[in-house]
This record gives structure tokens, C-alpha cells and sequence, in this order.
């Protein structure tokens, strides 16, 4: 059986990349775990038969959002010094608020009858993703590119040389 | 794996990513937990699909990823203007509306 291995050398993956991300004194290194995290993630996409969405999240989240953060970082912070050293606070209340979270969403999944097997594989998943967006959710996706157009414009009117 | 195996992976990495979001000085790392908050919302979304037999789930997940994108684009035109009026990103400086 090789889906177990996978998926808890993913899980081992995701949970430790997480956690630097959280924890890391370094900014840079968080970006760093991150985009970690984020190809974690990608092979759990693959290990779920998802392998549009997996190749989507390559290239949009660890190929595109790591880079404008950082992009940011070096926009906001010196590259030299202290200036890049992120700390934390409250960490103590953060933990136990959060654990409570992630605890009451566990015992709730660990109390309902879930599936255990994965009904087999019916016709090309990527192909299928294509038809929809384009026949039954065409509206969403309409109303998506005006949310890129917006969203860029108004990163753009937002990173406008100063007058 | 089961499906419950996946759903805990994902409140596992929810949790990290909020206590990130909470704990974090720098606006950057907080947006960095909001970052791992969606993913983890993203795993369960295909989880869910594929277990259920059903390919709307990952049609969703298409829509929150290019969301997440539009949002991490923002939020980081918005420090980037923060720092340039307020010269810091550091989230206990940015105190203006506190009465």
C-alpha cells in the first residue's frame, strides 16, 4: 500500500512546514516554509486524484504568491539588520485558542460517520473541471475575472507613485 | 486513507495557521497564517469532492484559490501603502482607530 506512506509523509510535511512557518524568527525562512507547505499541499492534491489542481496550485500560490510576499518584504523591510526578525506575542493565549479550535473541529470530524473508501475514478477529472467552469458555472466565473480586474487595478492604484 | 484522515490533516493545519494569525507581530506573518488558514480550507474542499464522487467541490476550489490570489495581492498592496504612510508594519503600531 503506498497511499498511506504518502499521505503521512505529507502529513509529516505539512504539519512541520506549518509550524516553521508560525515559529520561524526569520521572515524570509517563513516565506520559505511556506512555499514548502504550499507544495505539501500540492501532493496531497495528487494523492486525492486532483492533478489539475494540483498543477494550479504550483503555479498560482508557491510560483505566484511567494513571490510578490517577497516582493513585499523587500519593498517594507531592510534586508540587513533586525529589521527582518518577526517576533511573536501572546503565545501562550494564541495556543490555547487555536488548539481549542483545531480540537473542536477534530472531535467534531472524529464524531460523524465519514466515508472510508473513495468511489472509483469516472472519466478524466481535468476534462470535466473544464466543461463545468464553461457550461454550468460560467456566471462564477464570469464574476471571477471581474474580481482579477478589480483586484488588480486596485493593487495598482494602491502601489501608485505618490503625489 | 479515509476521509477523516484528510479532514484532520486540514484542522491541524487551520489551527497552526490561526495561531500564526494571532500571535504574529509582523503584518506579513499574519498574512502568511491567513495563507495557510485557506489551504487548509482548500484540502478539505477536494477531500470532500473526491470522497463524495463529485466534481463540484473542485470546481470550487478552482474559485477559492484564484479568491486567495486576489486577496493575497491586495493585502500586500495594502502593507506595502501602510508602510509608506506610517513608515512600520508592525501590527501593535497600527493603532489609529483605537479610541
Amino acid at each position: 500500500m503506498a497511499e498511506p506512506i504518502a499521505f503521512w509523509t505529507l502529513a509529516v510535511l505539512l504539519v512541520g512546514s506549518a509550524l516553521a512557518v508560525v515559529l520561524s524568527k526569520n521572515l524570509f525562512h517563513s516565506v520559505l516554509w511556506l512555499a514548502l507547505a504550499l507544495t505539501g499541499t500540492a501532493g496531497v492534491f495528487l494523492l486525492l486524484d486532483a492533478e489539475f489542481l494540483a498543477a494550479v496550485q504550483l503555479l498560482l500560490y508557491a510560483g505566484g504568491i511567494v513571490t510578490i510576499v517577497v516582493f513585499a518584504i523587500v519593498v517594507t523591510q531592510r534586508l540587513v539588520g533586525e529589521r527582518l526578525s518577526h517576533t511573536s506575542r501572546r503565545i501562550a493565549g494564541g495556543a490555547v485558542v487555536s488548539a481549542a479550535i483545531a480540537a473542536l473541529v477534530i472531535n467534531a470530524i472524529a464524531r460523524q460517520p465519514l466515508a472510508t473508501t473513495r468511489p472509483p475514478m469516472t472519466g478524466d477529472l481535468t476534462r470535466t473541471i473544464g466543461e463545468s467552469v464553461l457550461t454550468r458555472f460560467v456566471l462564477p466565473f464570469e464574476l471571477l475575472a471581474v474580481l482579477m480586474l478589480a483586484a488588480m487595478l486596485g493593487a495598482v492604484y494602491f502601489a501608485r507613485p505618490e503625489d | 486513507m479515509s476521509l477523516q484522515a484528510y479532514l484532520i490533516l486540514a484542522a491541524i493545519v487551520f489551527g497552526i495557521g490561526l495561531f500564526g494569525v494571532i500571535t504574529r507581530r509582523n503584518t506579513i506573518g499574519i498574512l502568511l497564517g491567513i495563507e495557510l488558514m485557506l489551504n487548509a480550507v482548500n484540502i478539505n474542499l477536494v477531500a470532500f469532492a473526491r470522497f463524495g464522487g463529485s466534481e463540484i467541490g473542485m470546481i470550487f476550489t478552482v474559485f477559492a484559490i484564484c479568491i486567495t490570489v486576489a486577496e493575497a495581492a491586495m493585502g500586500l498592496a495594502i502593507v506595502i501603502l501602510l508602510f509608506r504612510t506610517r513608515r512600520t508594519v508592525m501590527a501593535d503600531h497600527l493603532d489609529l482607530l483605537k479610541g
